[in-house]
């Protein structure tokens, strides 16, 4: 199967998106920040919707668990 | 609390006192509603069996409540169908509750289809289920419960089964060709074989408590994840008969079992829950840990599992029972061909192979939902409230929640028994689904589609012309294994099967011509659109397994 991930830069003007990411953050603790993240996740993921990319992001994401 | 219902008495069995070994086709261990089913399901086709019970009352703890559409089928060929339609509650409609909000997140719907004449669900208490099947057993010259008979050892040969049952006056044995072993989540029988049953126990603990009130709740299932009345935890209320209602809470792992189980604890949590003033009695309440696990196989030889025994999940979905009565539908027919020499012993390997695959299926559905009920991590934890909260706002998150996914037929699409389509078909089934209900009219009444096939294998012809069998359907009736076929009638000729609301033939994509073959457990094996006796033939040697070499390991 043909990869469906795409992994080159995509993002225009990434400096402002990354700030973005970052200053939706602020001033939140740990768990706060966990629970806004996993619902960033929820929405990014129904936005890709297809599950062969999906699942090429979860095998990716895999990767980077620490080492045991 | 509630009492015991009844007893039945321990009657002597005559093998005690004589000095030869009786022997019986097939002994079933356990008259739960999986082993009374299966006694009930051998009797339909000609065998003869003993049920076993080391104990003399039916289920007395709050055990299941929510009976499938397609176990109300199965029990609607053992006799039970319709009075468990009858006395149980017909619901629709769940909501999902997530913190202190009123309102529910979302709701939802679980009418399948319309036009069959059993509803998705039915809420009953399991011991009325068991009482329906005692009587139909009761009924029976083929089947019978020997209460009070423990089977204490079990042995296998090449021949057969010999099993050693205690009794209140001493202890006797049987020998059997098949045993049948029902006998619950912690099957003695299957320890005594030494099988595995690997699965995992969820660190949780959940009180279970059925009380009678008259209260103005809908007949709907509420789950609450996170309420206020029971914090960081979830419930749930069910609706059964007789002004019953199942409740239950999530206590979490570390608990003082004793204290959570005093009736003035459980009572400040009911009342928390539903109103301070409310007035109520208990009828049951214990603490579960729940678990799910099966077998690797539950096919050994001459010993087969079934139900509990053979595969155990959390109720979360409702696929205990449920999933048990389908194994007993799946196993009937075929041990009756092979005890009746009209089968290779392969085919009951093809009961292993379909059922352990259902199972998986149940096993990984109720350990997902336990698992977003008692997510075992703070991350799984944060993962499961956004979704909650999303799904508010959001279709698309309603679809993570899961406070149970409800049982549904196991469609046995992977199934070596069916045949691959040759011709083009569209409609509901696929090869291995379960045929779909329809209202139709036998001789001009009203009746359902279901009431005509099962017990043998059965040939739905969809008539070109009035109501005119296909030339060869005689024949096939006369076979070793008898295939038996309904024509749907064209017009409305009312002597015959008619279809007329035109439902059935759209549910089977039954243009004029169309044969559909289905197994006694109403299963779709094959279908052509025309009808071809050699085709229907050897659609009937590959669903009984004459036409493949087996290996049984
Ligand atoms: C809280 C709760 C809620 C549930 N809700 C649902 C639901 O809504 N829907 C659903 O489908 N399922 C539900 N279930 C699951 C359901 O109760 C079980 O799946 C079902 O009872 C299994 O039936 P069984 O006949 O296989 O085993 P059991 O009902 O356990 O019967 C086994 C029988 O074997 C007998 N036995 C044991 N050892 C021996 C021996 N050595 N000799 C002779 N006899 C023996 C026992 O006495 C017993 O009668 C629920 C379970 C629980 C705990």
């Amino acid at each position: 199967m043909t990869k469906k991930l795409r992994t080159e830069p995509r993002i225009e003007d990434p400096d402002d998106f990354y700030a973005g990411l970052i200053s939706l953050h602020e001033g939140l603790d740990s768990e706060q920040s966990q629970s806004l993240n996993s619902k960033l996740i929820l929405l990014m993921a129904n936005h890709i919707g297809d599950r062969q990319t999906l699942d090429e992001l979860l095998a990716l994401a895999h990767s980077y668990r620490p080492q045991e | 609390m509630r009492g015991v219902r009844q007893t039945y008495p321990f009657v002597k069995p005559t093998e005690l006192d004589s000095p030869e070994r009786a022997r019986a086709p097939v002994i079933i261990v356990g008259a739960g509603p999986v082993g009374m089913a299966m006694g009930l399901d051998l009797d339909r086709h000609g065998i003869r069996n003993i049920i076993l019970d080391d104990d003399n009352k039916v289920s007395i703890g709050s055990r299941a409540i929510c009976w499938s559409k397609r176990v109300l089928e199965i029990m609607d060929r053992l006799g039970c169908g319709e009075r468990m339609l009858a006395k149980g509650v017909q619901w629709n409609l769940g909501k999902v509750f997530f913190g202190d909000e009123k309102e529910p997140v979302y709701g939802f719907n679980i009418l399948e289809q319309e036009d069959q004449q059993f509803p998705g669900f039915v809420n009953l208490q399991q011991y009325y289920v068991e009482e329906y099947l005692i009587d139909e057993i009761d009924r029976s010259a083929l089947t019978g419960i020997r209460w009070e008979n423990e089977v204490v050892a079990v042995e296998q040969t090449d021949a057969g089964v010999t099993v050693t049952i205690g009794t209140p006056q001493g202890e006797y044995k049987l020998d059997c060709d098949y045993l049948i072993a029902a006998d619950g989540s912690n099957s003695p029988v299957r320890k005594m074989l030494g099988f595995e049953f690997d699965g995992e126990t969820f660190q949780d603990h959940f009180l279970i408590a059925d009380i009678k009130m008259k209260a103005g709740f809908p007949t709907e299932r509420w789950f609450w994840f996170d309420p206020p009345f029971n914090r960081g935890q979830s419930a749930l209320l069910h609706k059964q008969p007789d002004d019953v209602w199942r409740l239950d809470f999530q206590l979490g792992w570390d608990i003082d079992r004793e204290e959570e189980l005093k009736l003035e604890n459980i009572s400040r949590r009911i009342r928390a829950m539903l109103g301070e003033s409310l007035e109520f009695e208990f009828e049951w309440a214990s603490i579960y840990t729940f678990q799910c696990r099966q077998m690797d196989r539950f096919v050994h030889d001459r010993i087969i599992f079934i139900g509990d025994a053979a595969h155990l999940v959390s109720p979360f979905g409702a696929r205990g029972a449920n999933g048990g009565l389908q194994d007993v539908d799946n196993l009937g027919w075929k041990l009756a061909l092979v005890l009746n020499d009209n089968a290779p012993v392969g085919l009951l390997e093809s009961y292993n192979n379909e059922r352990v695959i259902a199972a998986r299926e149940n096993v990984l559905n109720s350990t997902r939902a336990t698992d977003f009920i008692t997510p075992k991590s703070t991350t799984s934890r944060i993962f499961r409230d956004s979704a909650l909260e999303l799904a508010r706002e959001f279709e698309f998150a309603r679809r993570f929640v899961n406070s149970g996914r409800l049982s549904v037929a196991c469609v046995l699409d992977q199934s070596e028994l069916n045949v691959m389509d040759s011709d083009d078909f569209g409609g509901d089934l696929v090869p291995g689904s379960p045929a779909l209900d329809a209202p139709v009219t036998i001789n001009g009444e009203e009746s359902w589609f279901l009431k005509t096939i099962g017990k043998q294998f059965t040939g739905v012809y969809f008539a070109t012309d009035g109501t005119q069998a296909p030339d060869g359907a005689a024949k096939l009736e006369a076979d070793a294994i008898p295939v038996k076929t309904i024509v749907v009638a064209t017009g409305d000729e009312t002597e015959t099967l008619v279809d007329h609301k035109g439902i059935l033939e759209k549910r089977l994509d039954g243009e004029p011509g169309t044969y559909c073959l289905f197994r006694p457990d109403q299963h779709l094996v094959a279908r052509w659109r025309d009808f071809d006796l050699q085709a229907v033939r050897s659609a009937v040697a590959e669903a009984t397994m004459h036409t493949h070499t087996t290996d049984t390991t």
